[in-house]
């Protein structure tokens, strides 16, 4: 006997959504805002409320096949189009062609005078002709509260208003109300009493000079929603939400391997080199080669032909570029074929928001297979650890979904234990290469050893390597009673005498 | 009301030279008894403080939405006054004629209220 009681969690649908087209937005709400129902945006002045609105319109309008209607209660359509101009878009063109309709609604206080009973027909009947006329699927309320301002009935108001939005259900439009901040509730009217459907609260603060942006969705009617909240970034292309909650383990594997641009390299790791889609970090000393691991790992991306991106966080593109030829890696013929794009930033100059959304949408933009984030270490500079590991989590997770295969360098600043100073990312790795300068006899000798390398066979020796001017070599490994021999010791046993020590020796203070 | 009744309009036989011209447009929806009761408090401030030298223009939004934009019209009914300047905005039934003496300026303000 079938059970009412049994769940079917597949086939129940949640309430049919409108997309907003805002990067990550749709991604917490689970597919956009609820679709013909009011969703109140609040925070406080400067928060962002007037540009997501803008952007879910103009969004509505050029790609989702929907016109919408701005109503603005605090800016003239003057102001409203500057806006509008300031995200990369003149909404004069739309407009012309009855996909988008902005008006301006005056509340001037000293400008009106209540000499008995009234209702809001008015601004019902201009938003109403405002929608008919072009068939409006989306609409924008901003900042309807300012009513209050103009009109002193206060109970009046709020009746008025609970059947305004009463009215734009059944319109069916999507709607978006925005609210200012009140004390000790969402809005200063309790706009939040009215419009239940789902609430968005945005929020803008300072932590330590820097400017972070937050936007959380409070409630959802009808629909599971990230409850975090988010840290968000806007800029010359609008809004974009980078949400902390991961996009789940899901992503595919692949069981395809990629060289390190190291063929020693490469055989410590069971001769093949990391996985596709895998990510890897390479921690290390101030001067033990990261950089240079990175610089082989993007060449061997060109010279499969493959594309490289490469994140520079310390060095501008030219001074890697230079470093790198000094150990015989020209970069420059991958740079002219566009198989290698440096994008250059001190981290100081963004918020961390700012910075791994802009790598997000550098990754969106050039879709290369393989990225270098180096150093990883410089964003923490610009955030908490906590957020750094959320927000780098995310980062994991959206490339991996994308199958690219991302190398990270960390800057260990205690040698003898390089785990504990890893922003506790080294969970979100599979393949952890670390790099070390030992000081024994009078001499630095860099050594390199695989501390894990998830799903392959990896070699579990520390090898000395070299940097030279023909580039990166690891050395074999040379025994002798049982020790492993390295530096001016190796060269020694190797029979070369004392003498070819001391040319090893020299050679290595060329280096 | 009618797209007449909307152009009704008195015109003024010959305006007084002590007092201005006052242009009155009366925004309703539709003839709902607050409409109706809204110009007929109008008619009588008119009757008894312009002695002609005004002019009713009744405009129903029902028909013409689109003119609800350009007189900033949100509550029902307003009353904007267009002459003289400055422009007013009295929102009501004008129910109440203290105030709607004091919106049109035919009273000065209360002391206190600017």
């Amino acid at each position: 006997m079938t059970s009412r009681l049994a769940l079917r969690p597949a086939t129940v649908r949640s309430v049919p959504k409108s997309p907003t087209g805002i990067q990550g937005l749709d991604e917490i709400t689970g597919g956009g805002l609820p679709r013909g129902r009011p969703t109140l945006i609040c925070g406080g002045p400067g928060c962002g409320k007037t540009i997501l609105s803008m952007e879910f319109l103009m969004n509505g309008a050029r790609r989702f096949g929907e016109p919408g209607v701005f109503l603005s209660f605090e800016e003239t359509v003057e102001d409203l189009t500057l806006n509008f101009a300031s995200l990369g878009f003149d909404p004069r063109p739309l407009a012309a062609r009855k996909k988008l309709s902005l008006d301006y609604v005056r509340v001037e206080p000293h400008e009106i005078q209540e000499t008995g009973a009234y209702d809001l027909d008015g601004l019902f009947i201009r938003l109403g002709h405002a929608i008919d006329s072009i068939g409006a699927r989306r609409v924008v309320l901003d900042t309807i509260e300012t009513l209050f301002s103009g009109l002193s009935q206060t109970r009046l108001l709020r009746a008025e208003l609970r059947r305004l939005f009463q009215w734009l259900r059944t319109k069916g439009v999507t709607a978006i109300v925005t609210g200012e901040r009140g004390n000790g509730g969402m809005t200063r009217h309790g706009l939040e009493e009215y419009i239940t459907d789902c609430v968005i609260l945005l929020d803008h603060r300072v932590n330590d000079q820097n400017a972070t942006r937050r936007l959380r969705v409070v409630k959802y009617r009808g629909s599971t929603h990230g409850a975090n909240e988010s840290p968000f970034f806007i800029d010359e292309s609008g809004i974009s939400v980078l949400p902390i909650a991961s996009l789940g383990l899901q992503h595919r594997v692949s069981p395809g391997r990629l060289s390190t641009g190291v063929p020693d390299l490469d055989a410590m790791l069971g001769g093949k080199g990391y996985f596709r889609g895998s990510s890897i970090l390479v921690s290390g000393g101030a001067g033990t080669g990261k950089t240079s691991l990175a610089g082989y790992f993007a060449d061997a991306a060109g010279r499969r032909g493959e594309s490289a991106l490469y994140f520079a966080f310390e060095e501008s593109a030219a001074q890697i570029m230079r470093n790198l030829r000094s150990i015989g890696l020209d970069l420059e013929p991958r740079l002219r074929k566009r198989l290698l794009q440096i994008h250059a930033a001190r981290p100081t100059t963004n918020g961390l928001e700012g910075h791994l959304s802009a790598m997000h949408r550098i990754i969106e933009e050039k879709k290369p297979r393989v990225v270098v984030v180096d150093p990883i270490s410089n964003l923490i500079s610009v955030g908490t650890s906590v957020e750094v590991k959320a927000m780098l989590a995310r980062l994991i997770d959206f490339m991996k979904v994308r199958q690219m295969t991302a190398l990270f360098t960390s800057l260990t600043t205690d040698e003898d234990h390089p785990e504990g100073t890893d922003v506790g990312i080294s969970s979100f790795m599979d393949t952890w290469l670390v790099l070390r300068n030992i000081e024994r006899n009078g001499e630095r000798i860099r050594s390199l050893n695989v501390l894990k390398s998830r799903g392959m066979p990896h070699s579990n020796q520390v090898r000395e390597f070299v940097l030279t001017s023909h580039g990166l070599k690891l050395l074999d490994v040379v025994r002798d009673q049982g020790r492993v021999l390295v530096g001016s010791d190796r060269v020694a046993h190797a029979g070369g005498g004392p003498v070819a020590a001391r040319r090893a020796g020299r050679r290595a203070a060329r280096r | 009301m009618s797209a007449k009744t909307a152009r009704r309009s008195r015109r003024p036989r010959k305006a007084r030279a002590t007092g201005a011209f006052f242009d009155l447009r009366l925004y309703v929806a539709g003839q709902t008894a607050r409409s109706l009761a809204a110009l007929a408090n109008l008619q009588k401030i008119c009757n008894e403080h312009l002695d002609g030298r005004y002019r009713i223009k009744v405009i129903d939004l029902l028909e013409n939405p689109q003119l609800a934009r350009g007189d900033q019209i949100l509550a029902l009914p307003t009353l904007v006054r267009k002459l003289p300047q400055p422009i007013r905005r009295l929102v009501g039934d004008l129910s109440d004629t203290e105030r709607a003496l004091v919106g049109l300026d035919l009273r000065p303000r209360s002391p206190g209220k600017p």
